[in-house]
């Protein structure tokens, strides 16, 4: 059951990650447009090849997502999919496109994660005030805008903060061992080009000086807004044997869900990426201690923390003590987010995971440069969507 | 720019916990058939989808599951309220619901503190459950 590992990653681009985008300005359609020919070209692929695409949310439709960009691609497809599991879309997105692949309904399916801002409206209305309750739905029947929103339990960083908080008081806090995961990301970002963080590493005591933003999460332990953008390739075996880069196959997932809102866990300390996972590394037939790399979702360092412990990596409750006793760079005994992660690259929107699928493909090709794996065969990625509400594993392997 | 507080959308199913608010009495809901009680209300039992669920006044005391201080606010409607004491609430029946706390200091905040309700009268037809803490006169 599952994938049989006939399906890969081919090619990818990424664009620079940057706090302050002055570049033209362009849709969302035109920005998939462009990302799509940049990784496409990166596979050495034409773009009659494809017959799938794999897209999240875009700014120009709020339905017809699909078909609103293969309209602009110019590109009949066999298959076109829009994922809404928020931070878990690429980590989805891929999936969905092997699946696709592996049922031959596909054969070249393009997933691609525009973050770049989009041309000012001339002709926009006042703004409406409930836009700043972010992404929560406000709308009639909704159990958010009945039950969380008139709390003022909004942003995202409150109910991360709420996981940490419950953490401590199960298992414990060590501040330093957090501090410590941001450090080593942030030493990884640091020779990454397309990182916003290059060049810029921080010490265990800038995080913990850091500004705090909701107890106990401070700022550095708290994903950056960019602009940035990123596009992955996966095509099937036959095609994938003939693309210029050494592919990384899909071999295993994982997707599981609980609920929209943190308070209604069964338990907040243990997160559906264990699930997840655990059905990845079955499909994959591989184990922990296989894995060369894990490229973690890390809107914040909470969220890196629960998964090394759902996802196996450590027993529950000793995530902290974990990360102290290992070296989480490319060259430590446990590589975690090898291009610095979010908490280096910055956050696009939903290229954020998308840097975690790429890095991954990136580390299997042997492309990494500076930050390279010396022998990176199986790589670990997860997506996480909402408030560790929705989570997605995925297992990329090397010939 | 104005931000006016987002009030509760009550929905249908709601209406009886809405009420109940406003007399200073908590109300959940209880499935027939699983005796599984439920926040937030509504028409299906989520053990069982069924749709026997009966009305209970409770006492509305519980305990702080989880919280955070939000030293800046969720959104530019709350912030007078900051620092946000956002809560994770667990009833004595099981049920966790958000809140708020009121009436203590952010440093005396811990998980597993015994709460009690406080009704906050917002406007004339919206009343908001929020929390304090249990006060030293034991039961």
């Amino acid at each position: 059951m599952g994938l049989k590992g006939n399906a890969a990653i081919v090619g990818y681009t990424e664009w620079p990650h940057v706090r302050r985008y002055t570049d033209e300005k362009r849709f969302t359609i035109e920005q998939w447009a462009e990302l799509t020919k940049l990784a496409l070209d990166d596979a050495e692929l034409s773009i009659d090849r494809v017959n799938g695409i794999v897209c999240s949310e875009i700014r120009e439709a709020d339905m017809f997502t699909p078909a609103t960009i293969v309209e602009y691609l110019g590109r009949p497809v066999n298959f076109a999919e829009r994922v809404d599991l928020g931070g878990a879309n690429p980590v989805g997105m891929i999936w969905r496109a092997a699946a696709a692949i592996e049922l031959g309904i596909a054969d070249v399916v393009v997933c691609a994660t525009p973050g770049r801002p989009i041309p000012s409206n001339p002709n926009r209305g006042p703004v409406d005030p409930r836009r700043y309750f972010q992404s929560s739905s406000h709308k009639w029947g909704s159990p958010q805008a009945e039950f969380e929103i008139p709390f003022g339990n909004l942003a995202q960083n409150c109910g991360y903060a709420m996981i940490a908080q419950r953490y401590a008081a199960e298992f414990g806090y060590q501040p330093e061992a957090l501090a410590k995961l941001v450090v080593h990301q942030r030493e990884s970002a640091a020779l990454n080009p397309l990182a916003a963080f290059y060049q810029k590493p921080v010490t265990v005591d800038d995080v913990l000086s850091s500004r705090m933003i909701a107890d106990p999460l401070r700022m550095l332990e708290i994903v950056m807004p960019v602009a940035g953008g990123g596009a992955v390739v996966v095509a099937n075996k036959e095609i994938a044997d003939q693309c210029p880069h050494s592919p990384a196959w899909i071999t295993g997932f994982g997707e599981h869900l609980t609920m929209k809102t943190p308070t209604f866990a069964q338990d907040l300390c243990r997160s559906p990426v264990g699930p997840a996972s655990e059905k990845a590394f079955e499909m994959a037939g591989i184990s922990r201690k296989d894995i060369d790399a894990c490229e973690i979702y890390d809107c914040y360092t909470i969220t890196v923390l629960l998964t090394i412990e759902d996802a196996g990596f450590c027993n529950k409750g000793e995530g902290m003590q974990f990360i102290q006793e290992h070296d989480l760079g490319f060259d430590g005994g446990f590589p975690v987010n090898t291009h610095g992660g979010q908490l280096g690259m910055g956050q696009a929107g939903a290229a954020g995971g998308m840097t975690q699928v790429i890095e991954g493909a990136r580390q299997i090709m042997g492309r990494a440069d500076n930050r390279q794996i010396r022998s990176c065969q199986n790589v670990y990625v997860s997506g996480t969507g909402g408030i560790m509400s929705e989570q997605a594993a995925l297992i990329l392997q090397g010939n | 720019m104005e931000f006016e507080k987002p009030l509760p959308l009550q929905s249908p199913a709601a209406i009886p916990f809405w009420k109940g608010l406003q007399k200073e009495i908590v109300l959940l809901q209880q499935c027939d058939d699983c005796s599984h009680w439920v926040f937030y209300p509504r028409n299906h039992c989520p053990r069982n989808l069924g749709n026997s669920l009966t009305w209970r006044e409770v006492s509305g005391e519980g305990f702080l599951y989880s919280y955070t201080v939000a030293r800046q606010p969720t959104a530019p409607h709350f912030a007078d309220e900051v620092p946000q004491l956002l809560a994770i609430v667990e009833l004595k029946e099981g049920v966790r619901m958000t809140s708020t706390i009121v009436g203590v200091n952010p440093n005396d905040l811990t998980v597993g503190m015994p709460l009690v309700p406080y009704f906050d009268h917002v406007t004339d037809d919206v009343t908001l459950l929020r929390f304090t803490a249990r006060t030293s006169k034991s039961p």
